[in-house]
């Protein structure tokens, strides 16, 4: 005999806001060359090199630059294509 | 060893003994990242890469620095994010790894001058920077390391092994441009 399952009713949580774009935060580390993380955000992103130079000091001199923005789905893409190229990535809600 | 570009070409300059040191390197930094998956593993599963997919951040602190979770406060997210993404991400890298391992192997005796041409550069460029995380997590690398260490710093010979490796990496970006939209994959 199984006893009748529970159904608990799901619990509605509604936090992500389709409204607020999702971004790829790139974070300081002790590693990374700074001509290095300015080549990639020039590759992966086609940024000039004036816009990927200014994105990099931010993530040496404040610890964190968000690097692109979209879909939540888009910035999945972007955060996986940064660690294949070793910096450190994360993707929050803005 | 240095790297040159030459009518738009780049090469690795380089004696047998860092053609050799740079291969055992690269041939650490393969057996960290893990084998290939097994050929006995289900194809079905393998094809849409759910077949022992990981989905925790790998406990050595070395392999999680390569293989980062992507959520900073959302466990389960940075879980689902791995298990989709984690098996190409380290296919990526031994990828660029072998590249490097293959490049140096007529190279291991005698040295000289080994031609790499744009997706090579690729992979010497992101195996030069993976071996760098890999060894400044194992030696605690902070801003304000010393790479010049005193000689009977225990640490020496790898503290002057990572501040080569980045010299080498730095040798190699001014020799190269962006190539914007490339390696971007399909968005």
């Amino acid at each position: 005999m199984t006893a009748p399952a529970q159904l608990d009713r799901p619990e509605v949580e509604d936090v992500t806001t389709p409204d607020r774009p999702w971004v790829a935060i790139v974070w300081n580390d002790p590693v990374n060359l700074m001509s290095y993380v300015t080549h990639v955000l020039m590759e992966l992103f086609g940024y000039p090199r004036a816009k990927a130079e200014a994105m990099m000091l931010d993530v040496h001199h404040k610890g964190r630059a968000a690097v692109s923005s979209g879909t939540r789905e888009s910035v999945e893409h972007d955060v996986a294509r940064l660690h294949a190229k070793g910096l450190w990535a994360t993707l929050q809600q803005d | 060893m240095r790297f040159r570009r030459r009518r738009g070409r780049v090469s690795a300059e380089l004696d047998a003994g860092e053609a050799q040191l740079l291969s055992a390197l690269a041939g650490d930094l393969l057996v960290l990242l893990g084998d290939e998956p097994s050929a006995d593993e289900d194809p079905l599963a393998a094809l849409v890469g759910l077949t022992s997919a990981p989905r925790e951040r790998p406990s050595d602190p070395a392999l999680a620095r390569l293989l980062p979770d992507a959520y900073a406060d959302d466990p389960e997210a940075a879980s689902e994010f791995r298990r989709f993404t984690e098996q190409d991400l380290r296919a990526g890298k031994r990828g660029n790894a072998g590249a490097v391992l293959a490049g140096l192997a007529p190279y291991l005796d005698r040295g000289g001058k080994v031609p790499l041409d744009r997706d090579e550069v690729d992979a010497w460029l992101g195996t030069l920077n993976d071996l760098r995380l890999v060894l400044a997590t194992r030696l605690g690398v902070t801003e304000q390391t010393d790479l010049d260490p005193a000689p009977d710093d225990p640490q020496a010979q790898a503290l002057l092994i990572y501040g080569w490796l980045g010299w080498l990496q730095e040798s190699l970006l001014s020799c190269v441009d962006p190539r914007p939209g490339v390696q971007g994959g399909p968005r």
